[in-house]
């Protein structure tokens, strides 16, 4: 997403780069400590294993949880630790054990249905927003539900167009819903542990390229009473020319980003939101007041998106702190192509494209391929 | 013993074989919309397993009460009865509340006190008496759109319901729910759902719940839930996916299908491939019973069998109810679709009169003690629609109560503290 557009390119040319693979993020400067490392994967399965053995009606509802060990193995362990009273293994009916699960969170319970994909998610879609997160107002606070829907949300790598679409501004516009979207293993951790305990029902986003990689992690982090609070966003990374907000995967790439753009002089902040529902206004604002740039950054669809709700919400309270108008970077307005190199260019990148070689005439201007423009200073 | 649990398989032509003589049952033939009108022999009749002993209790009429008939009664009054007095008087009470209520709400709509959907259940109170009248308060319902009586049944009070049908804040929701939203954790009524099948997976995971407090909590747990629905949900799929799934588990649910032929305007007949319902639950692995839902004794002991296999352990069954409703789908409905003869046949076995009926020809209660129980009713329906009346309507402060049970899920305000904690919060502004 460096890449500038060649014909914007005001006085600093920023160079091009290319991605490089599997590369650590610069999550390291916001740990003062320890040299331990864990992956996402191993957080989220700590955090259900705690969470799991401090109250026992907690359960794990899904396709392939038990015996499997989890369709991305997110699960070992807990079928043998806890039995199938507790890690049940259900049949391909997203519809019906979803409804269970809330049936089962009105009556006392606290589920955690796993979805193998967000998409499938669809197929339940009527019982995530009708019958868990209306059911408190409804009720006029009589039943509370107490449920996690957990899976891997946004695209992968290769699985097409069924099995790519980013969920977080559907699900974000819902009153009622928690919406969270952690990024490395500590907000895994804590935003799962602060998910299950919470009395209503939360859309758990996590991503599935994210769950091989590992972060640093402190000892606070590794204790099983820590948990993050739900709204608060993170700064990740300070800075003063343009803040940067991002959620989930996309904020590895905003790291990489202002990592490049500081070489060239350019301080970027980079905000990890966590939570897309609710959404951190102030801290956002806080930082546009600072920098006096905006440019939101997600992998779903542009047209109301996540980013579109951030630039409504920085126009409406900091219009005049605002020294640019503010840029939306979003994956491409089509559903998600097979083909590895269309894939690549439907979502954002690291690596600029050089685009003014492929014409693209029915998008939009704006939501060309993806690359960070406008750092006009 | 009518409801053995066992697992096998079931043989098309043993359930031919285990059926009543009864000829009007006609699993065989093509069914015409006669078959269901009329049929007041229907009797018990159970599809399931292929075990002799069941086959032999296929055929035995386990219901005995023919409500119109006399004869039984002659023969030994006391033992052959199956209700006492208390129990009689109850049933009709509960009967004549669902009804008189229901009657009040049309009024009410028409002159403007209640508005938006409103679903009654005229006629079709035979079922909800049947069944929840054996319930306990622990014990679960989980309802549609037409739950007015579910929720009276099950111990809401009817001011309580009332007022919420008029969006007042005295309502069993506060006024946040409505006619279609009835919820109650004291009486555990889990509500009150608007889109058709959406109800059966919450059963089915309150009854999911029952089990794990038994199983994995070892509590000791045995309560059962009741999902209500009609003959148009059983297309839907979400109710096999819960046919599947509770028979897999054995979970304490009760499947009660209120068959009154009619979605809207769409004749069951002619939305079904196979429009008899009962014979879903065999495919499943559970029993599915086939009952008058115009009599409440006959819902009544299928209610008490099912329930009681249930708490046992044994299982899920399925309930088919042939039952009407007298009025439109909702107030709003025109009601132009339907045969006037069908409804005037249906009129003539309204529920309410046929225990009312019974009770007399057998002597349980008295032609006064009847009418005193009307005249108390009006009076209860009475009161609670002055008590709706008078009650405030909701304050704007409640507009944002309630959407989290955790309220800072609202987030934080711009001055760096949680929202909720913020005096002007509930001001009915929407700024959040």
């Amino acid at each position: 997403m460096l890449g500038v557009i060649r014909q914007r390119v005001t006085c600093r040319g920023i160079p091009t780069l290319t991605l490089e693979q599997g590369m650590r993020v610069v999550a390291s400067r916001t740990f003062s400590s320890s040299a331990k490392e864990i992956t996402v994967r191993e957080a989220l399965n700590s955090a259900l294993d705690e969470e799991m053995s401090a109250d026992p009606r907690v359960f794990l509802m899904g396709e392939e949880v038990g015996e499997y060990q989890g369709a991305y193995k997110i699960s070992k362990g807990l079928l043998e630790k806890y039995g199938p009273d507790r890690v049940v293994d259900t049949p391909i009916t997203e519809a019906g054990f979803t409804g269970i699960g809330v049936g089962a969170a009105y009556y006392g319970l606290k589920p955690v249905i796993e979805f193998m994909t967000f998409n499938f998610s669809m197929q339940a879609i009527d019982h995530i927003i009708n019958s868990a997160a209306k059911s408190n107002y409804m009720s006029a606070g009589q039943i509370s539900v107490p449920i996690v829907f957990r899976g891997p949300n946004g695209a992968a790598a290769g699985v097409g167009a069924q099995h790519s679409q980013c969920y977080a501004a559907w699900y974000g516009s819902i009153p009622g819903l928690k919406v969270l979207a952690p990024y490395s293993s500590e907000d895994a951790r804590g935003l799962l542990k602060a998910a299950i305990r919470d009395p209503d029902p939360v859309v758990f986003l996590e991503n599935e390229l994210l769950y091989g990689e590992s972060f640093p992690i402190s000892a606070e982090t590794l204790d099983s009473s820590f948990s993050l609070p739900i709204g608060k966003a993170k700064i990740e990374r300070e800075g003063k020319d343009v803040t940067i907000t991002a959620f989930s995967k996309m904020v590895g790439y905003a790291l990489q980003a202002a990592g490049i753009l500081a070489k060239e002089g350019i301080s970027a902040e980079v905000i990890n939101l966590r939570s897309i529902r609710p959404l951190d206004r102030s801290t956002i604002n806080a930082s546009v007041r600072k920098t006096n740039r905006l440019v939101t950054v997600e992998e779903g669809f542009p047209q109301h998106g996540v980013g579109a709700e951030i630039c409504a919400s920085v126009l409406e309270d900091s219009f005049e702190y605002l020294d640019a108008p503010v840029e939306r970077i979003a994956g491409a307005d089509v559903p998600m192509p097979y083909a590895a190199n269309l894939e690549r260019m439907a979502v954002p990148q690291q690596r600029g494209l050089a685009t003014d070689q492929v014409h693209w005439p029915q998008l939009p201007k704006r939501y060309k391929e993806l690359k960070l423009t406008k750092i006009n200073l | 013993m009518a409801f053995s649990a066992t697992t096998k398989i079931i043989q098309p032509m043993y359930i031919n074989s285990a059926r009543s003589p009864d000829k009007s049952d006609s699993c065989n033939k093509i069914l015409s919309p006669s078959s269901f009108l009329g049929s007041n022999n229907k009797l018990f009749s159970i599809s399931k397993t292929i075990s002799p002993l069941s086959r032999r209790s296929a055929t035995v009429v386990a219901v005995s009460s023919d409500v119109v008939k006399k004869k039984k009664v002659e023969s030994n009054p006391a033992s052959n009865l199956l209700i006492t007095k208390e129990e009689g008087l109850e049933l009709y009470e509960d009967m004549i509340l669902g009804r008189a209520f229901e009657d009040m709400c049309a009024q009410m709509y028409y002159r403007g006190k209640m508005f938006g959907f409103v679903h009654l259940y005229n006629g079709q109170e035979a079922v909800s008496t049947g069944f929840i009248k054996l319930l306990g308060n622990r014990d679960c319902v989980v309802s549609t759109y037409r739950d007015h009586v579910h929720a009276l049944s099950k111990g809401v009070p009817a001011r309580a319901v009332m007022s919420e049908l008029f969006g007042k804040a005295t309502g069993c929701c506060r006024g946040q729910g409505g006619s279609m939203h009835m919820f109650s954790k004291e009486h555990n009524v889990l509500g009150g759902f608007a889109f058709i099948g959406e109800g059966i997976p919450v059963a089915t995971g309150a009854a999911f719940t029952s089990k794990y407090r038994r199983e994995a909590l070892k509590e000791d747990c045995d309560d059962v839930t009741l999902a209500f629905f009609g003959d148009g949900t059983c297309n839907n799929g979400q109710f096999f996916e819960c046919l599947n799934m509770a028979a897999l588990w054995k979970l304490p649910i009760v499947f009660v299908v209120e068959n009154n032929l009619w979605a809207i305007g769409m004749s069951h007949l002619r939305a079904t491939s196979d429009p008899q319902i009962w014979k879903k639950g065999p495919a499943f692995g559970m029993p599915g019973v086939h009952v008058d839902g115009m009599d409440v004794l006959k819902v009544r002991e299928v209610a008490k069998e099912a329930i009681t296999r249930a708490r046992r352990g044994e299982g899920p069954t399925l309930v088919e109810c042939e039952t009407y409703r007298f009025r439109g789908h909702s107030l709003a409905d025109p009601d132009e679709l339907r045969d006037p003869a069908e409804k005037a046949h249906y009129a003539t076995r309204d529920p309410i009169t046929a225990l009312k009926k019974y009770l007399m020809e057998n002597s349980l209660a008295s032609e006064a003690e009847l009418t005193a129980i009307e005249k108390k009713i009006e009076e209860v329906v009475e009161e609670a629609v002055e008590f709706a009346d008078k009650s405030p309507v909701p304050a704007r402060s409640q507009l944002l109560e309630n959407v989290f049970a955790d309220p800072r899920g609202f987030g934080i305000g711009p001055d760096g503290k949680y929202r909720c904690e913020d005096p002007k919060f509930t001001e009915g502004t929407a700024q959040v």
